[in-house]
């Protein structure tokens, strides 16, 4: 008994001895040269695989970023931090990174776009596109059967009710896949400061537009002329913000009588004219939204339910009487 | 030699009692990566690789190890020590031979260092073909050709698997079925449907 037991151990202990030794001699012989700074990289890296940067996963943008001395393109979902950490590995400077969001160019809905067909297919817009052409009537807009939303990997894309797409700007890591997926091409990855944009993509003259979207951008340059950053410019009859220039005041949201651009700041602050204003009336003049009235002469008055919080008027009064106060949340009371 | 006792053998191993959908050895992998055609196709590669290897060496420590030291009880974690080094040693070979094989089969590998399936390929084998009466070199042969089939047999599983998920990506199914439950009723059907093998009757 006691030597079937020692026979046993022998043997297997004997075998894994020889196994072991011959994996640590093969490690020795058939050594692949890795630079350390791939794994140092790995490591920091989110892990998520998903593609965002271009590469075919982490390890794939570790090597490439090591072989080329330098981080090739930022990580989408990593950010500041990981572009930081990895320059700092291969001891190159990060460059500013500003972390991007997907952008649907689109708020056309049921009720707001006229549909042309009734699709009842393959629930995706790529299928759907092949079949009769564009379900909507306006060929630019977004198809809504949520294609964006099925390859988002992190869940940042809803559908509401109306099949319009919302993208939650806290989720989205500026991966990319919605864009490349999207068969109109009508998703965009803009800054994340950024929060005016015009939601339509409508090439059509301002009467064709209209009449097939109620939400549609009808080339009528309001916004054009109301910016006061000149961001604005019109592409073939649509409005086109240059992320570059806006400085999110807001104006062109106001002014844009379709409502096809959206002010997503949450809560702006409101003017208050002062005891010190003498009635030159240049607020009056600049007020984008004309929430400003008085007569010359006397103590101007701001309509609070009016007021963007634009502040145009504050750099304009030569009295310096007006201050922008809080940020009470008019927004959302404007609807 | 018999070539009718081979063809049976690799027959056998491919359909009558596919490691997958009769023996049911290997459903991690099965379930796993039979999401797109190209790496079940990788995979199928990587196992068929693996399993023929696993086979030839553990024929050669069972016949030359464990019989002589009359301890083939010990034939499981014998094996398992056998094909996890295997697999290791392979990779470091393919790694610094073959760059480009490594890209295409390396991530597979570490996958199938220990699976069921390769141990079942080992398992089988020796109680298939280490019996008394068959000569040491029809053993051997029937060995490796069990393996090499049995591999083919899995890779055959997993890339009809592959295509069948593949289109049923674009179907419309039940919300609560979709992804993991309608793959398992896909896959019982197929068992089903290979179960329709066992009435062959081959050499």
């Amino acid at each position: 008994m006691e030597s079937v037991v020692l026979k046993s151990m022998i043997a297997l202990t004997a075998m894994a001895a020889l196994f072991g030794a011959v994996l640590a001699i093969a490690s020795r012989i058939f050594a692949v040269y890795r630079d350390p700074r791939v794994g140092q990289i790995l490591e920091c890296l989110p892990n998520a695989n998903c593609g965002g940067c271009g590469y075919p996963g982490c390890q794939a943008y570790a090597e490439a970023a090591v072989a080329a001395g330098e981080a090739p393109a930022a990580c989408p979902p990593g950010g500041a931090e990981v572009a930081r950490k990895v320059a700092e590995i291969l001891g190159a400077s990060a460059g500013e990174h500003v972390p991007k969001v997907a952008v649907v160019h689109c708020k056309g809905g049921r009720s707001t776009a006229v549909q042309r067909l009734d699709y009842e297919g393959i629930h995706d817009c790529r299928a759907a596109i092949l079949v009769g052409g564009h379900p909507k009537a306006c060929v630019f807009g977004c198809l809504g059967l949520g294609t964006c939303k099925a390859v988002c990997p992190f869940g940042a894309v809803e559908l509401d009710d109306e099949g319009v797409v919302h993208i939650d700007s806290g989720k989205c890591t500026g991966c990319g896949k919605c864009v490349e997926a999207c068969p109109v091409n009508i998703i965009e990855l803009a800054p994340v400061d950024m929060k005016v944009h015009v939601r339509c993509s409508s090439h059509d003259k301002g009467k064709k537009a209209k009449s097939v979207c109620d939400v549609a951008c009808i080339g009528c340059q309001m916004c054009v002329k109301k910016c006061p950053s000149e961001a604005i410019r019109m592409e073939e009859d649509l409005a086109v913000i240059d992320y570059a220039k806006c400085t999110n005041c807001g104006i062109c949201a106001a002014v844009c009588p379709t409502n096809a651009i959206i002010d997503d700041v949450e809560k702006r602050p409101v003017a208050l004219i002062g005891s010190k204003c003498e009635g030159v009336g240049e607020c009056a003049k600049v007020c984008p939204v004309k929430a400003i009235s008085g007569e010359e002469g006397e103590r101007h008055e701001v309509d609070r339910k009016k007021c963007i919080g634009c502040g145009l008027c504050l750099d304009a009064c030569p009295t310096r009487a007006i201050t922008m106060v809080g940020a009470l949340g008019l927004q959302k009371e404007r609807g | 030699m018999d070539l009718g006792q081979l063809f049976a053998i690799i027959v056998g191993a491919i359909f009558v009692s596919n490691f997958v959908l009769a023996r049911f050895l290997g459903l991690c992998p099965f379930v796993g990566v039979s999401k797109d055609s190209d790496s079940a196709l990788g995979m199928g590669m990587a196992v068929i690789f693996v399993m023929t290897m696993a086979s030839i060496v553990t024929w050669f420590i069972y016949m030359y190890v464990l019989i002589p030291l009359d301890i083939v009880y010990l034939r499981t974690i014998a094996f398992i020590l056998v094909i996890a080094t295997l697999v290791q040693f392979v990779e470091m070979v393919i790694e610094k031979t073959s760059p480009t094989l490594h890209k295409s089969l390396g991530i597979y590998l570490p996958l199938i260092t220990t699976n069921c399936a390769v141990l079942g390929v080992a398992v089988v084998n020796v109680n298939e073909f280490m019996v008394t009466d068959l000569p040491v070199a029809a053993s051997f042969i029937n060995t490796v050709v069990h393996g090499l089939s049995a591999g083919l047999g899995f890779t055959l599983a997993l890339v009809l698997m592959a295509a069948i998920r593949e289109r049923l990506e674009l179907v419309d199914i039940p919300e609560s079925m979709r992804g993991i439950p309608i793959t398992f009723i896909v896959a019982g059907l197929m068992a089903m449907a290979f179960l329709g093998f066992s009435g062959l009757k081959v050499g």
